[in-house]
């Protein structure tokens, strides 16, 4: 048990070694069944080309980026590994919310801000990462986690000018999270 | 006999169904590590709160070495395997939007995904967020297009970008690991704050 444990009985979370040391489990898992690591950005993006093909049909017809994809997924862009392993995320975070008594509706903030403006920097903080994933070939999970996984070059690059940048710009937003 | 769907020991379908359960385990380690909250995710950047450097390098290391195991005992061919392509201008550039984008929205896609599962309400306006960002890549393709594609290496690991063996770097990892440990471990007791 660490130390934030025992001062907050209300949040209990689980060793964080503990966790990385399953997390790892579940990635070797991933390679050793699959063959390719874990993921998120990915499944997004296979839900919004699958979305703009119902609402745009003529447009993703000839638009450069979904002539591309379709090519790439011949099976349909929602029939992709990443699509089914997100809804098992949804799935086990859900249950664990629902073990660990977490399940509830709020806007999570620091104190000295308003839920307004959270909501606002979220909705930011979204459209950058939303972009800079698809830029860079993934996300957290895809490009910097599973691509060290594999000691990827592009996955230890990805790691480093995630968390560089962010360190980089902390200062300037502290006062949203301290 | 790994990869277990390369090798056609299973089936797509199969794979699929896999791919369900290994989300399963993901997203229920991410949310009770505590990744379902922006401010523990944030605390890695001002040193109140280091769970993700914990987490992350902890997976990292374990998947690392893990793989070169199996691979030493050939249960797994990590030429089957996929390698992250490396276009270096691409990469640089999106890991600066994305770092960015954490420190202004408090998540990555996956874990706001598990934020917004146990009912977080920044976590979907994040994820909605998500959805414009994309749609703005996807919509302005042919203008990224020559930059997306640009300086491409292939799929070389860091060993090989290196010049030394993949079991070098493994433990240069590991041990630059513990170091980072060691050093989130001091910045929890010197930047305590109180719990929320």
């Amino acid at each position: 048990m660490n130390k934030s444990n025992e001062s907050t009985p209300k949040t209990r979370y689980i060793n964080p070694y503990l966790g990385g040391v399953l997390l790892g489990l579940v990635l070797i898992a991933a390679n050793f069944v699959s063959g390719r690591g874990l993921g998120a950005s990915g499944a997004f993006k296979s839900v919004i080309v699958s979305a703009v093909d119902t609402v745009a049909p003529r447009h993703t017809e000839h638009a450069l980026f979904y002539k591309t994809y379709h090519e790439s997924h011949p099976g349909g862009p929602l029939k992709a590994w990443l699509v089914f392993q997100m809804m098992g995320v949804v799935v086990g975070a859900f249950l664990s919310g629902a073990i660990f008594n977490r399940l509830k509706f709020k806007v999570e903030h620091s104190p000295k801000i308003t839920s307004k403006r959270r909501i606002i920097f979220a909705v930011i903080g979204g459209i950058l990462f939303g972009f800079g994933s698809q830029l860079g070939r993934g996300c957290t999970s895809g490009s910097a986690l599973s691509g060290m996984g594999v000691m990827s070059l592009g996955g230890f690059i990805s790691m480093a000018f995630i968390f560089g940048t962010a360190y980089a710009l902390a200062y300037f937003f502290r006062k949203n999270w301290i | 006999m790994g990869p277990l769907v390369v090798n056609e020991i299973i089936s797509q379908n199969t794979n699929f169904f896999f791919a369900f359960l290994i989300g399963i385990g993901f997203g229920f380690i991410l949310e009770s590590s505590g990744f379902s909250s922006s401010r523990k995710l944030a605390g890695v950047f001002y040193g109140y709160d280091t769970v993700v450097l914990k987490v992350f390098f902890t997976a990292a290391i374990v998947a690392m070495t893990g793989l070169l195991f199996l691979s030493l005992f050939d249960w797994i061919d990590l030429d089957l395997v996929y390698i992250n392509p490396t276009y270096l201008w691409s990469v640089i550039a999106g890991g600066i939007i994305m770092g960015a984008g954490f420190i202004t929205g408090g998540f990555c896609p996956g874990t706001s995904v598990c934020a917004a599962s146990i009912g977080k309400i920044d976590a979907l306006f994040f994820i909605g967020g998500m959805v414009i960002g994309i749609l703005i890549f996807t919509e302005a393709y042919p203008l990224l297009e020559d930059f997306y594609k640009a300086k491409f290496l292939g799929t070389p690991t860091l060993g090989q970008a290196l010049g030394l063996k993949d079991g070098v770097v493994a433990l240069g990892v590991i041990l630059a690991a513990i170091g980072m440990f060691w050093v989130g471990e001091w910045a929890e007791k010197k930047f305590a704050r109180e719990e929320y």
